[in-house]
């Protein structure tokens, strides 16, 4: 093993990924250090969420290798498994379980996985409930919650398993304007604390304060990578340049 | 046309006495009909041709054919065979009553698969990679995802075939069972009097059927708490 394969808690060489004839990512080779924040952003269909997902494997690489914190992910049920653990994952559309309320929706992967106690895991829940500040709505169904406070009770269903890394896809996009900082706010706690960190996002403003890399993504390549500074005040691909230039534009 | 009330009065006592086989017939093909479709349907959605492929000709099969066709020949024509006569299932299969229940438990075991597929299919892929993210196996993500979401998603039609069983174990009478249409058969062979004897029947089925139907609206609005918003 080598000496970064010891600091980098992801690493992805050379994967491939086809839907079909499709091929949504291009010979992608990226390496997260333990506690580093990655923005990726880039045009819609540019493979960002494609690539977050083949980092838990909601989605199976085609060529290449993929290796999450010393697990590599291949067909084996062990390694997901092991994979899955230590990943938590926001959506863009959330995902909470509708049958269950807010308090239960954290409980349940924890006693089901880590096999916690029903009360280690409400106490667990409520601990995360109350830095994502809604520990009032632990018995609230998630359809009587407005789209920020679910995507806050999106984290913390993803941070009661106590992850290592976390993965964000498009975690705003489906937010009224209004809710977007509550959701921001909570992310960027995240970072302070040391949390690694891959988010695919358009909120430039956050990739600004909180990114240590941000990822410039186009047809399934990575165009460009560098410090937030850097990215956005000297771009170096036309492509960026461009990418940039629609989404500062107003 | 002159109607024979006094008939009606004196029937349906009669006929409350098949009310109790009636019953009998709904709920044991219910129960047992109910578990062949969650075991038709993991084999339907197992994704292995060998398990789904036997299970998809077995539901075109009952699913294609009348229901009093499977009765005749689970009744009338299985007997003939010398192995079944031989087999452990001829105690049940010798009697009417049940020929009855497993030709109404082949029947509706084979729709409900198909209803409770509907739910499952019906259930939001997110949610199922939310459970898959979080670490959940397969069969986890089945039991605490998929099934309580898919059940409240298939209850309606649910519903819909329990009322379609429990009209069909009137064709149990056809086997000389005594059901209440059983009873009510026998009682226009002895008046012929048709019209007041099965209106009167079709009056206790209405009565089954808005009890059957008051009991799903009510567990359908309980299993739909976490729908109804706030506001």
């Amino acid at each position: 093993m080598s000496d970064s394969e010891h600091t980098n808690i992801i690493q992805l060489e050379n994967v491939d990924k086809f839907f079909g004839v499709f091929q949504a990512l291009k010979n992608i080779t990226l390496s997260v250090k333990k506690g580093e924040r990655i923005v990726v952003c880039g045009p819609s269909g540019s493979g960002k969420s494609t690539l977050i997902r083949c980092i838990n494997r909601l989605e199976e690489h085609s060529n290449g290798k993929i290796v999450v914190n010393g697990h590599e992910l291949t067909s084996s049920v062990k390694n997901i498994d092991a994979v899955r653990r230590e990943v938590g994952m926001v959506f863009q559309s959330f995902n909470l379980f509708p049958h269950l309320t807010v308090v239960k929706n954290l409980m349940l992967a924890p006693m089901l996985v880590r096999k916690a106690s029903k009360a280690e895991a409400h106490d667990t829940a409520m601990k995360y409930l109350t830095r994502v500040k809604i520990p009032e709505q632990a018995n609230k169904y998630p359809s009587q919650l407005s789209g920020g406070q679910q995507q806050r009770v999106a984290i913390a269903r993803a941070l009661c398993m106590s992850p290592k890394i976390m993965l964000f896809d498009e975690p705003t996009s489906a937010l009224d304007p209004e809710m977007i900082s509550e959701v921001l706010d909570v992310m960027t706690d995240l970072a302070r604390e040391g949390m690694t960190m891959i988010v695919v996002t358009h909120e430039m403003g956050f990739a600004r304060s909180v990114a240590d890399q941000v990822v410039f993504m186009d047809e399934g390549e990575i165009v460009e990578m560098n410090p937030p500074q850097e990215f956005f005040d000297n771009p170096q691909h036309a492509r960026t340049k461009l990418f940039l230039s629609q989404i500062l534009a107003h | 046309m002159s109607f024979d009330f006094a008939l009606i009065v004196d029937s349906i006592p009669k006929m409350l006495m098949g009310i109790g086989l009636t019953f009998q017939l709904l709920f044991l093909s219910l129960v047992l009909g109910t578990a062949l479709a969650i075991i038709l349907l993991i084999l339907r959605i197992s994704g292995r041709w060998y398990l789904s492929v036997p299970t998809m000709i077995y539901i075109y099969i009952f699913r294609g054919t009348p229901i009093l066709v499977q009765i005749f020949i689970i009744y009338y024509g299985l007997p003939q065979l010398e192995f079944v006569r031989d087999s452990i299932f001829w105690p049940i299969l010798r009697e009417p009553f049940g020929c009855a229940i497993v030709a109404l438990t082949l029947n509706t075991g084979a729709y409900v698969s198909e209803i409770f597929r509907g739910g499952v299919l019906g259930v939001d892929r997110g949610l199922k990679e939310a459970g898959a993210a979080l670490g959940l196996s397969v069969t986890h993500r089945f039991v605490y995802i998929t099934s309580p979401i898919a059940i409240r998603l298939c209850l309606p039609a649910y519903s819909n075939d329990v009322i379609s069983l429990m009209k069909s174990t009137a064709l149990a009478s056809t086997i000389t069972l005594l059901d209440m249409m059983g009873i009510a058969r026998t009682i226009v062979a002895e008046t012929y009097a048709p019209y007041e004897v099965f209106i009167s029947v079709m009056f206790i089925y209405l009565i089954i059927t808005w009890v059957i139907q008051r009991t799903f609206g009510w567990i359908e609005k309980r299993m739909s708490r976490h729908v109804r918003s706030e506001a």
